[in-house]
């Protein structure tokens, strides 16, 4: 049986009360060996912060680590969820993931998928964020390698700032940050 | 892998669609890069159900009184591609109050706000992917997209399927709005079959004799319920 999807549509500005009443930025303690902190600001077009996304990240569990035993879920979803009312910033402190390896053997680089909903989305980009230690890996990831040119593959490395790793997004324009679709 | 300029799939609305107004300056321009199935699902990450507090899913029982409006049953399934249900999956939803008003601070709409509604609830799917939630009817909203433009009364659904790509957030609407034809957000999907896919239905075996209203708004995910849903955390 195949059925066709429902439609997706905008999350529109009002979403906060429903969607962000609990805190999900933290899917490990902060205090956690290895803790990363993840950062950024979604742009739009004209360059100016969008106050009114939701930016939610998630990735494969990595192993030896605790689950954060102050998140809601009273555990490690690999999943989280952020606002971006602070000036269009977005946060979350997760830990690094393990490479994947997908069923027929490729390795892919360790990666956070990065899904981004706002007002004027009439559905969410999707994209990914690689880690800028991982030089070797990124440069033999099957994903990043299939992107053409070297400009539009930066927007999926993240940046060292101040201890934290700086991603933005930039959704139209100069630098946009490259999306997904799906086969 | 290739890039291409569309990556839109049947029925989806695009990301371009200028009529919106809010679009123009949001809609990435750039070819999408096209992601294999295999990769895009590679990573299996439990999606967080958090709890379900007692009136999450009761949107007329949060306050002490009973919010002004229709009230009204809104149940469906959601189901993945494959037909097969998305069992103990967060289904969360929020809208205006039977006025037309979000509890929002910058919803400044002249209409009034109910103390008695908030207008946010959630619950998990059940093991055949059903989901229920009593509130009461939304009501139409202007916005300042263009001269005279007013929203058809809608509820806005986050459903979670078992993978990345299955992530949806939609609105639901009701049968027979005046509206439909009028609203750019609504049209934006170009598709008559799929537009379908999101206006409810009135449903009498939903409907409850002398207390509510019934409506049925099934949800159909992208792509195949391979991997099995974990239980919910106590």
């Amino acid at each position: 049986m195949s059925l066709e999807p429902t439609p997706s549509q905008t999350i529109g500005p009002f979403f906060h009360d429903a969607l962000l009443g609990r805190d999900l930025t933290e899917l490990v303690p902060p205090d956690e060996p290895g803790a990363v902190r993840i950062t950024g600001v979604v742009y739009d077009g004209a360059g100016e912060p969008v106050t009114d996304a939701m930016v939610e990240i998630s990735h494969s569990t990595p192993t030896g680590f605790r689950a954060n035993p102050n998140s809601p879920d009273g555990g490690f979803s690999g999943w989280g969820r952020s606002g971006t009312v602070d000036g269009g910033r977005f946060s979350f402190v997760t830990s690094k993931p393990d490479p994947v390896l997908t069923p027929d053997g490729t390795r892919q680089a360790p990666h956070v998928d990065v899904l981004v909903f706002a007002r004027g989305l009439l559905k969410p980009v999707a994209t990914r964020l690689y880690f800028p230690d991982e030089e070797e890996a990124n440069a033999a990831d099957p994903v990043l390698a299939s992107i053409s040119t070297p400009v539009l593959r930066r927007t999926l490395v993240a940046r060292n700032e101040g201890g934290a790793l700086r991603f933005d997004v930039r959704l139209q324009g100069e630098g946009q940050t490259a999306f997904f679709g799906f086969e | 892998m290739t890039q291409q300029t569309t990556g839109e799939g049947a029925g989806q609305p695009p990301y371009s669609y200028p009529d919106y107004r809010s679009t123009r300056l949001r809609a990435p321009k750039e070819p999408l890069v096209i992601l294999p199935g295999a990769l895009a699902d590679a990573s299996g990450p439990v999606y967080g159900h958090g709890r379900i507090g007692e009136a999450d899913d009761d949107l007329t029982r949060q306050h002490d009184g009973e919010p002004l409006g229709e009230r009204i049953i809104v149940t469906g399934r959601v189901l993945s591609g494959d037909g097969r249900p998305v069992r103990n999956s967060l289904v969360e939803v929020w809208q205006a109050n039977a006025a037309g008003r979000y509890t929002h601070h910058n919803d400044q709409h002249p209409a009034p706000l109910d103390p008695n509604f908030s207008g946010a609830g959630r619950c998990l799917t059940d093991e055949e992917g059903r989901y229920r939630f009593v509130t009461v009817k939304p009501g139409a909203y202007p916005w300042k997209n263009h001269d005279n433009a007013w929203r058809p009364a809608h509820i806005h659904f986050s459903v979670f399927g078992s993978a990345f790509r299955s992530r949806l957030i939609t609105q639901m609407y009701f049968p027979g709005d005046p509206l439909f034809e009028h609203d750019p957000i609504f049209r934006s999907v170009g598709d008559p079959g799929a537009r379908r896919r999101l206006i409810s239905r009135f449903d009498l075996e939903t409907t409850e004799p002398e207390w509510a209203l019934g409506y049925r708004f099934d949800i159909v995910l992208e792509g195949h319920n391979k991997t099995p849903f974990e239980r919910p955390h106590a």
